[in-house]
């Protein structure tokens, strides 16, 4: 259960043929131009970590702000970039990167495939996804930062009421930020369409290769429409053009309707791959297989589906016709059937099996908990009386943090424990991770509990202060310790990892004899992933016995060993037939030049010298032209 | 053994003709155009949203209905000029290689005269408003502007390939990239009759 | 195993004192779990039913998790297959019937709210600006600022607008909230039930002081509301003092006069709130600061120092014009 002697075998056999053709170099120029997945996720995970901080520390100095009434620590200019960056940052920049460093490293090696199916388009998403959080984060250092709030309501966003740089920067950052999004989508999904290995039919995919999956499907439908607000809130600013002021035909409310649309499947575009964690995780320390496979399957795209169909509960009070609001009110209950249906498969395989407590699944337990609290008060949001009492308070603070502190961050805490040992080739310490889940547990409780109560005592969201002797006094003070706790908990985490990459224990191939294909390959995995393209017999492939004996029967087998160049392996679209192998491209600038490009392009707007964006636009042009052209030798027959 | 599992490991497996599924680079493109779609109808949604919302004229006082001249030159240089293009694509198939520089330069000439002519009518239309004069100007600037930027880039495409294939690097065997291309073509022209349909033939109704 | 019961009556009861005893401070109430009126009891008697279905839910996840932790662990422990009827049932069956109740009892009281607001007394205007409520009483002629008499037991139309941005308008002792939205004619109302000052505050971001735009509703019983209305349909107080007069004549003459409107004076500005009868509200700057001599001295001579932000500039007045402005303004009642 920890090395994987199959492994060991076919490496053996091929190993040393298949480095020398997938190492990438050491040095500058491949840090610039690598194609290969696996650091390209750590590079997504790294950075995605660092945004968190930043926004994390935000949050630290407004509960600061907060811990008292009348308070003058922070100005509300300041406070209001704060809480407006603290949102953005949280949602885009860390969440969905986070998650998605995930996919990039994981899914691969889940069905069992060399690389993504278009690595240089990898490489281009996370050289556009840096360049767009480096910029909104840098404006917080110009006192440019946004400060509309991270939904950027107009008229409050249009030029005559916050005329600085900070909306500006927002629309542009979210614009060049939805490229990135979109190319890692559709890597995803073709990815996981075409590149299983043989066998893996598609009752055979992992949970969170289908989380990803439908995750990529909501941001190729979703991010489309927030793109659309951006442009047209931009044009707005800057040109005066007129599409939400009612004074020229407009109308306010059209930015509500586009942005939720976006909004609330991106809730799911981020909850969704956590789900899929904890479905990773879940059947390894049950020590069984998930309880109804097919259903959760179904749950995770009929979330999805109906995602796009509950919008307006966002707009409760804004005045619309009430036969609207019942229809939303009915939607947004029943999506609650899917998620429930993913908490009692968790629950039920824990109960039915045989618990082995690990710090991964500890964070699962505490996801457990958290996320059905939040999933509740989300059900009380769904009824529109009570819905236009607490939102915009604090209830509604409460709520969201719970659903996404507890099913966005416990999942990517255990995420951390359970893969980085994969990732990096070194455990974390087990004693240091339950201090870090407890202390986190405490710490968030303590934070963001009591924002159920005060939001019920009327304190609305978004204020910089607020007075003594309306009974929020004490709650405040309460949340305030609880983040600086909170805090502590995650810097354990932070610490852990750090002194585990200096020194912690060697990590075998297989620490938690977990089931899926990851687990084959050696902790961190070789260039080339798998040296014999694994046969699946099952959903279950390090479970079943046969799926890892194949490694070993096939090393002679030249269409799974693919020693004649860099090669991955086409199967069908829903069997998992082997088809013939697929071309990968090697190491090149031609993402990186074009994504600077693409920035150059965003700067020459956003600063207003259009020069910088037209000498943008051909570096871009040249870039893509280089990455497209066709290569002299013989490629593939078209379809 | 499952029989799934037999068919791909007995020997001899890899040999067995398996219809073939489409490249990654055509699943790559379609979900691209899927998307860049998708903007477009929310555009047109934005559009149907505040001419409904306004409940008043449409256009507003002081605009002309669209006159249909123009667009219907647009329509009928953008729309056929997808018929080359095919021809172009088939020929390449068959490793006609004067077909497909052909094909491709007609559909080169008609998308950069559907530029030309939009430009002009950019030119006559500015005159009577602009896209800051009020919401229903900015909806057709922004619509048909984003649809025009469309065709520039369709065009950068098609001249991708022209200089590829004149450099023979496009032959019988290795013309993926043709067929991304074209379909990004079609699918801009598909847009068009969305957008004539919404933007010049409706406010008729 | 039984576990202490308590009753939902005794922890309503706990919360609602702890709320209330937290509170304090000339404010008012402004909690949704104190309710004034039938606006805001019949959402907590939603929030206390949810919140109860949301324990037992909650219980039962937890009753999974907890069973696992206590009987299913160690080397003895042998992993059962199955389980999937039990998702289903767990999943979808009791779900469903629960949410089917939880959408009724929504639907019911979303019609109830929208039918009380039919039989109201009369109506008023609310308009909101960046970062004050400016009020107006069509039928009694009356216009005030950020802050609102009712008679209790009678409905009252509130009729939303904005000047700007999006507000929300929130007082939720006695009402759920409803935004002002530039070109939609919002409604709400409002009903309480007993006399009392409930706080209200702008509850959508909308710049600089949305903190600082909070507003108070007085319910008053019928006598009292009528006399307040006859007072404050009237033009001003006239000053009776030589202080206070002098301090009309500052006001009409310094730049008081481009923004505030006193009527029965030639100031007649419009961009700040009517301060016709000023000196009888409790508050300043929307709420934020008492409305006595001191705070408004200082408020007069710099308001970026009480409300940082606020679109009222620093009124440099030597010591002498100022105090007499004070005296006046006192007198406004």
């Amino acid at each position: 259960m920890t090395t994987v002697a199959e492994r060991v075998s076919a490496e053996h056999a091929v190993g040393e043929q298949l480095t020398a053709i997938w190492e990438e170099s050491p040095g500058l120029h491949s840090w610039f131009a690598t194609v290969d997945h696996k650091r390209i996720g750590r590079r997504y995970l790294f950075t995605a970590a660092l945004f968190f901080v930043f926004a994390g520390l935000e949050a630290m100095a407004m509960r600061t702000q907060l811990a008292r009434p009348d308070e003058h620590l922070l100005t509300p200019e300041a406070y209001n970039q704060l809480f407006t960056l603290h949102g953005t940052t949280m949602i885009f920049l860390f969440a969905t990167p986070m998650l998605f460093g995930f996919g990039n490293v994981l899914v691969p090696l889940m069905i069992g495939a060399r690389d993504m199916a278009f690595p240089r388009l990898n490489a281009f998403g996370y050289w556009v996804f840096a360049s767009s959080g480096f910029l909104m984060s840098a404006s917080l250092l110009f006192g440019a930062a946004p400060d509309g709030g991270w939904f950027s309501y107009v008229p409050l966003t249009e030029k005559a009421y916050l005329p600085g740089a900070g909306t500006d920067v927002y629309c542009v950052g979210l614009l060049l930020l939805g490229i990135s999004t979109t190319a890692g989508a559709i890597n995803f999904i073709v990815t996981a369409l075409t590149m299983r290995a043989p066998g893996m039919s598609l009752n055979r995919v992992p949970m969170f290769v289908w989380s990803i999956v439908v995750t990529s499907f909501l941001v190729l439908f979703a991010l489309p429409v927030l793109n659309v607000d951006n442009a047209m809130l931009f044009l707005d600013r800057r040109w005066g053009y007129h599409f939400f002021d009612r004074a020229h035909g407009g109308d306010a409310v059209l930015w509500q309707h586009l942005f939720w649309l976006f909004g609330h499947p991106d809730v799911y575009i981020i909850v969704l791959p956590a789900l899929g964690i904890v479905s990773s995780i879940v059947p390894v320390f049950a020590r069984r297989p998930l309880a109804a496979y097919p259903l959760l399957v179904l749950s995770t795209i009929g979330t999805g589906v109906i995602g796009f169909g509950v919008w307006v509960h966002h707009m409760f009070a804004v005045g619309l016709p009430q036969l609207a609001l019942s229809f939303f009110s009915a939607a947004s209950l029943i999506i609650t059937i899917p998620a429930g249906i993913q908490i009692f498969s968790w629950a039920i395989t824990i109960a039915l099996g045989r618990l082995v407590v690990r710090t991964p699944m500890l964070f699962v337990l505490g996801f457990l908990a958290v996320f059905v609290m939040g999933g509740v008060t989300g059900v009380m949001f769904a009824v529109v009386p009570f819905d236009q009492q607490t939102t915009d308070s604090y209830f509604v603070v409460a709520h969201f943090h719970y659903v996404l502190f507890g099913g966005a961050v416990f999942p990517i805490l255990g995420a951390l424990y359970f893969w980085l040992p994969k990732i990096t080739g070194r455990m974390l310490s087990e004693r240091l991770g339950r201090w870090s889940f407890w202390i986190v547990l405490l710490g968030f409780n303590l934070t963001f509990l009591p924002m159920h109560i005060q939001g019920l005592l009327g304190m609305p969201r978004r204020v910089y202060t607020y007075q003594s002797g309306l009974g929020w006094d004490l709650w405040n003070m309460l949340e305030t310790i609880g983040a600086y706790i909170l805090l502590v908990g995650l810097a354990l985490t932070l610490f852990n990892i750090l002194r585990s990459l200096r020194s912690g224990p060697v990590a075998p191939d297989n620490p938690w004899g977990g089931e899926s294909l990851e687990w084959a390959t050696s902790s961190p995995p070789a260039p080339y992933n798998f040296a014999v393209v694994p046969t699946v017999h099952s959903l279950h492939p390090m479970w079943d016995e046969q799926t890892l004996a194949t490694m070993v029967a096939d090393r002679d087998d030249p269409e799974r060993a693919l020693t004649d160049g860099k090669l991955g392996l086409r199967t069908s679209d829903l069997d998992g037939i082997a088809e013939h192998p697929l071309e990968l491209p090697e190491e090149t600038l031609t993402p990186f030049v074009t994504a600077a490009g693409l920035l150059a392009i965003a700067l020459g707007f956003l600063l207003g010298h259009y020069v910088i964006a037209y000498v943008g636009a051909g570096i871009t042009v040249i870039g893509i032209w280089g990455w497209q052209w066709p290569k002299r030798e013989p490629q593939e027959a078209s379809a | 053994m499952t029989s799934v599992a037999e068919a791909v490991t007995r020997p001899g497996a890899a040999a067995r003709e398996v219809p073939a599924g489409r490249r990654p680079g055509w699943w790559g493109t379609v979900l691209f155009l899927l998307t860049d779609v998708a903007v477009f109808a929310a555009m047109l949604a934005s559009y149907f949203y505040l001419r409904f919302a306004a409940n008043s004229e449409w256009p507003p006082a002081g605009i002309e209905v669209p006159k249909l001249l123009k667009p219907a030159i647009l329509t009928v240089l953008l729309v056929p000029s997808s018929i080359p293009l095919i021809w172009a694509d088939l020929g390449i198939k068959k490793g006609q290689r004067g077909r497909l520089i052909a094909g491709v330069s007609l559909t080169f000439l008609m998308g950069a005269a559907f530029l030309g002519v939009q430009y002009t009518e950019y030119a006559e239309k500015l005159k009577e408003y602009g896209p800051s004069s009020n919401a229903y100007g900015s909806l057709f600037y922004l619509i048909t502007g984003w649809h025009g930027f469309h065709v520039l880039v369709g065009l950068l495409g098609l001249a991708f390939v022209l200089a590829a294939a004149i450099s023979g690097r496009i032959t019988k065997h290795h013309h993926a990239r043709v067929r991304m291309i074209a379909l990004f073509w079609h699918t801009v022209d598909a847009v068009w009759i969305a957008i004539v349909a919404t933007v010049y033939l409706s406010p008729h109704l | 195993m039984a576990a202490s019961r308590i009753s939902a009556r005794t922890v309503r009861g706990s919360l609602v004192l702890l709320g209330i005893g937290l509170l304090g401070g000339c404010g008012g109430r402004q909690s949704a779990l104190d309710p004034a009126g039938p606006g805001a009891r019949r959402i907590a008697g939603l929030w206390w039913g949810f919140f109860a279905i949301s324990v037992v839910v909650f219980v039962v996840v937890m009753f999974f998790v907890l069973w696992a932790l206590v009987l299913r662990r160690g080397p003895d422990v042998t992993p059962r297959p199955g389980g999937d009827r039990a998702v289903v049932l767990a999943g979808v069956v009791v779900p469903v019937l629960v949410l089917v109740g939880v959408y009724g009892a929504g639907l019911h009281v979303m019609t109830e709210q929208r039918t009380t607001g039919h039989k109201a007394a009369f109506a008023i205007d609310v308009i909101g600006h960046d970062w004050w409520w400016e009020v107006r009483y069509p039928d009694q002629r009356i216009v005030t600022a950020n802050e609102i008499h009712i008679p209790v037991g009678r409905p009252v139309t509130v009729r939303l607008a904005t000047k700007d941005v999006i507000h929300s308008f929130w007082v939720p002792s006695l009402q759920s909230k409803t935004d002002l939205v530039p070109g939609k004619s919002n409604e709400t109302w409002l009903l309480a039930d007993h006399a009392g000052r409930f706080r209200g505050q702008c509850a959508e971001y909308c710049g600089l002081q949305h903190a600082g735009m909070g507003f108070v509703v007085i319910a008053d019983p019928p006598a009292v509301f009528d006399a307040w209305v006859a007072q404050e349909s009237g033009d001003r107080t006239a000053p009776t003092t030589a202080s206070a007069q002098r301090g009309e004549q500052v006001f009409e003459s310094q730049s008081c006069a481009s923004c505030h409107t006193i009527r029965g004076t030639t100031a007649g500005g419009t961009l700040g709130p009517d301060l016709t009868h000023f000196g009888s509200r409790s508050t300043l700057g929307a709420g934020v600061a008492p409305n006595d001599r001191g705070w408004l001295g200082g408020w007069i001579a710099n308001s970026q120092t009480v409300k940082p932000g606020n679109l009222m500039p620093p009124q440099p007045l030597d010591p002498q014009e100022l105090r007499s402005l004070l005296d006046y303004l006192e007198g406004l009642k």
